[in-house]
């Protein structure tokens, strides 16, 4: 575990209220993500998990409480200057760009490492040129990984879900975050695909250093996976810790896990 | 067989990431221009160059300025015309009133259509969809009252300002062919700028913003600088080609020449030749300039000739009924149209 | 005063004529979820037909034959434009009536001409007085007129079952489809009765200044109120008329004489984009939230 900042957590949440007109989403949620660690944030649906996320990423504003990044308050930060603090993400429903081809979609990942002037880039010499191929070259790097080449210069729209998935995670990936949070990544896959996506998220936790936030449901995943778990029901949080001291919670399995039926 | 991609092995990035990365794309693209540029001029007729060729090049320069701000970053403009009258006014009382020479009058144009374009582009960072295309419309109708109603743009005179002598360098452009090159020019190099434009960092930030702007967001691209950037440009290049087609067709800035119409003309230009596509305002560029022509010389071959009240009805039935249609069928314009086809033409002969 | 008081009354009733204008559209959006640019066309077309078969037949038939006219246009735009673009998404289907727009632009002046044509049903101009203010008859019958006919749209649509159908589909198509909602009888009935409206426009706004190509323009007037009001609300559209109306009377008056005049033709949209900046989806209009 590293121990960066004094000790400090990467991302503090503090107590986050926010509703939707009478829906109370989330209630005074707080917890910490350490830096290196894979967290998950697991519950029944409607709990809150991605509203916790869009709060996160700044896509909605809490009406009560503070998030802090490296000790700092990015609480009213806008979304584009937190993707520059080091966030990236995916989407529960997949938010490729439909009408681009894989490698332009995770090319815009790299959006903010690039520098390169307005009419630099109009008369592709110089910095501009410069900066497109070494960054085709950081992004094909991710496409090798991610062992998706030969759909590279597909329109994503034509993708099915599952490459679909996996090119959103190249994206987010290709920004080389600190941060990454994943929405139901393995969301409608096959074992298979599950396994390689499993495999992704820890190769980039592992070789990487990346530290990862994810949302999933196959529990099997999750406990695996997982070095601490976030538990969440109806906006509340009602448990928190290992994967084991979680599978003993007592409000979780009556929330959300449930115990074998004894014969 | 014909269009042939195997073969080509590209052996770097540098190779794949060229702006014509198939040798036959590249040699078509030269000698397109290498015609435009040494043979059309000797072989045309005054007529072809100066009322054919002059306003297809300048209408498809504006059409691929709209192209940048609704087919690139999905940003619905119906008034874009008024970015032209813009650049038309201003490019004149440059050159006309200040005596600023003629490339940097032009220039000078686009650049104060590019900041109001980015004025108005204002309201995209709150309001979207229809909201959004509704109030485009009130850069038509108020910059059309500014223009008409503000003593120092008119010139005191309402409406018409006729341009003065052109020339460059001590050249005068008084000729067609001189006309033409000086437009052709200008749009070459403008378009070639563009296209790297939009196929670089910029295009994809834009087409990130098209797709599903919450998402480009959350991914670090800053809504309000592109959007802005986005009406910029697309103003910019509006603004040029007023000036350009004041300067080197009508020979008079008129207010009426950048109606409403004219930005619905626009519209079609890049529905009907390919929204999100380079090639596609150049295709619609040419097909709505060249439309009216079409129908009078088919019209005429039938013996009959149209009385002009019918002809223009019959070229805004045309009008729309394509859009209809390239919507219905084709709804990515000829542009796509002609990458099918060359799909095609790398089979042929063979069957598959 | 009393002058400022007539110029408001006067904007009012010409503002309640924009509202049935602004509600054409509004009741297209309603029920299908279209935004018809074709509107003001439509009207120009209805008024064209008026005038050309009122010189065949007395008034009362003229206008029953230009209803069905506008039923049959109605139901061929459904199957020949709207049919085929069911799945798009709604900005293709926006653009598909600018087309349309144009279409019936050619259609309409091809067939009756181009030249500007008189309008007589048989209401006077003569203006006449109330309480010391003068007040154009014509304005107040074309008020009460075009008054009548929103209440009764809004009836129709809030508590009639059809009217219910057909706010179902505009909320979403598809799923109205799912449950069995004819999807092609919903839109060809909303654009026939879209083309009702646009008949009652164009025998209004054609009576005050002639049959002609800016008749089309008036729905470019119409298209501010109906993003001030909201462009899926029947009563925004209807205030929104009203505001408009009145304050671009007003500024014309009394701004108008400081800068040169003119200004009724761009005021109505820079006060719907004042408004739009802290209202993004007008006074009335429903926001669409978008779920990431």
């Amino acid at each position: 575990m590293t121990k960066e900042n004094g000790g400090q957590p990467l991302l503090r949440v503090e107590d986050i209220h926010i509703s939707f007109g009478v829906l109370k989403a989330l209630n005074g949620v707080s917890l910490e993500v350490r830096a290196g660690e894979i967290l998950a944030v697991i519950g029944p649906n409607g709990a809150g998990k991605t509203t916790l996320i869009n709060v996160i990423s700044g896509v909605y504003r809490p009406s009560e409480g503070h998030i802090f990044w490296k000790g700092q308050d990015i609480t009213p930060m806008v979304p584009h200057h937190r993707a520059g603090l080091g966030m990236a993400r995916t989407f529960q429903n997949v938010a490729l760009f439909k009408g681009m081809t894989v490698l332009d979609n995770i090319l815009v990942g790299r959006n903010l490492t690039m520098h390169s002037g307005f009419f630099s880039q109009g008369f592709y010499w110089g910095l501009a040129q410069k900066e497109e191929i070494r960054h085709r070259e950081a992004v094909e790097r991710v496409i090798d990984w991610l062992e998706i080449e030969h759909i590279r210069k597909t329109p994503a729209g034509m993708l099915p879900y599952g490459l679909q998935k996996r090119v959103e995670l190249g994206r987010a990936l290709a920004a080389e975050p600190g941060l990454l949070l994943l929405d139901e990544p393995m969301a409608g896959m096959n074992l298979e695909e599950k396994e390689d996506i499993a495999r992704f998220i820890l190769d980039a936790n592992e070789e990487l250093g990346t530290t990862i936030v994810l949302i999933e449901h196959d529990m099997g995943v999750v406990m695996d996976i997982s070095d601490r778990l976030v538990v969440l029901d109806y906006g509340d949080k009602i448990g928190q810790g290992t994967p084991e001291e979680i599978r003993r919670n007592e409000k979780v399995i009556k929330a959300y896990l449930g115990t074998a039926r004894k014969k | 067989m014909i269009y042939r991609e195997c073969g080509v092995f590209k052996a770097s990035y540098r190779e794949d990431m060229a702006i014509f990365p198939i040798p036959l794309d590249r040699w078509g693209v030269i000698v397109i221009l290498g015609m435009a540029f040494l043979v059309v001029p000797f072989l045309a007729s005054d007529y072809w160059l100066g009322s054919l060729l002059i306003p297809f090049l300048v209408f498809s320069l504006a059409a691929l300025g709209l192209n940048f701000l609704t087919g690139y970053a999905g940003q619905l403009s119906i008034g874009h015309a008024a970015f032209m009258a813009v650049g038309a006014y201003m490019s004149l009382i440059l050159y006309g009133r200040y005596g600023v020479p003629l490339i940097l009058s032009l220039l000078g144009g686009g650049l104060v259509a590019a900041a109001v374009g980015a004025v108005f582009g204002i309201p995209s960072l709150r309001i979207k969809g229809f909201y959004l295309a509704v109030s485009t419309l009130a850069a038509q109708f108020i910059i059309e009252w500014v223009l008409t109603h503000w003593k120092w743009v008119s010139g005191g005179v309402f409406g018409t300002v006729d341009t003065p002598p052109m020339q460059v360098f001590g050249w005068a452009i008084d000729t067609p062919v001189k006309k033409y090159y000086l437009v052709l020019s200008f749009v070459v190099v403008l378009t070639l700028f563009g296209k790297n434009l939009v196929r670089g960092q910029l295009g994809r930030a834009w087409m990130g913003i098209r797709d599903m702007d919450v998402a480009a967001e959350i991914i670090g691209i800053s809504l309000f600088r592109y959007k802005l950037l986005a009406f910029a440009v697309s103003s910019f290049y509006a603004g040029v080609a007023g000036g350009l087609i004041t300067f080197a067709y009508y020979g008079a800035a008129n207010i009426e020449a950048f109606h409403l119409t004219v930005s619905f003309h626009l519209l079609g230009m890049i529905i009907i030749g390919g929204m999100g596509s380079v090639l596609g305002s150049f295709f619609g560029g040419g097909f709505i300039t060249l439309l009216p022509i079409f129908i009078n010389q088919f019209s005429r071959s039938f013996g009959t000739m149209l009385k002009s009240d019918l002809l223009a009805c019959i070229e805004l039935i045309i009008f729309g009924g394509l859009i209809i249609i390239f919507l219905i069928v084709e709804p990515y314009g000829l542009a796509r149209l002609w990458h099918t086809l060359k799909e095609k033409l790398r089979l042929w002969p063979f069957p598959y | 005063m009393a002058f400022a008081i007539e110029v408001v009354i006067g904007g009012l009733l010409v503002g309640i004529m924009y509202s049935l204008v602004a509600l054409g559209f509004a009741l297209i959006y309603k029920a299908s979820g279209i935004f018809n640019f074709a509107q003001g066309d439509m009207t120009l077309f209805a008024a064209l037909a008026l005038v050309g078969f009122l010189t065949v037949l007395p008034l009362w038939l003229a206008i029953l034959a230009v209803l069905a006219l506008m039923v049959i246009l109605a139901m061929a735009i459904e199957a020949i434009v709207l049919r085929p673009l069911v799945a798009r998404p709604p900005l293709a289907l926006f653009m598909a009536t600018i087309g349309l727009a144009f279409l019936l632009q050619g259609i309409g002046q091809g067939i009756w001409g181009t030249d500007p044509k008189g309008l007589n049903i048989g209401i006077s101009d003569t203006p006449f007085e109330i309480k010391g203010l003068m007040v154009s008859q014509f304005d107040l019958v074309g008020a009460v007129l075009s008054g009548g006919l929103v209440f009764g749209l809004v009836w129709f649509f809030q508590k009639s079952r059809t009217g219910r159908a057909l706010r179902a589909v505009s909320d979403d198509h598809e799923a109205a489809l799912s449950v069995g909602i004819p999807l092609n009888k919903a839109w060809a009935i909303t654009w026939a009765i879209s083309g009702v409206v646009a008949l009652v426009a164009g025998i209004m706004w054609g009576s005050r200044l002639g049959v002609q190509f800016s008749l089309s323009l008036i729905a470019l007037k119409a298209l501010p109120v109906l993003i001030l009001g909201g462009i899926d609300s029947i009563p925004g559209a209807i205030i929104a008329g009203l505001v408009v109306g009145a304050s671009e009377n007003l500024a014309e008056v009394f701004l108008g004489p400081y800068v040169g005049g003119g200004i009724q033709n761009f005021f109505p949209y820079l006060l719907a984009l004042v408004v739009l900046w802290f209202k993004p989806y007008g006074m009335f209009g429903r926001e669409i939230i978008e779920r990431v």
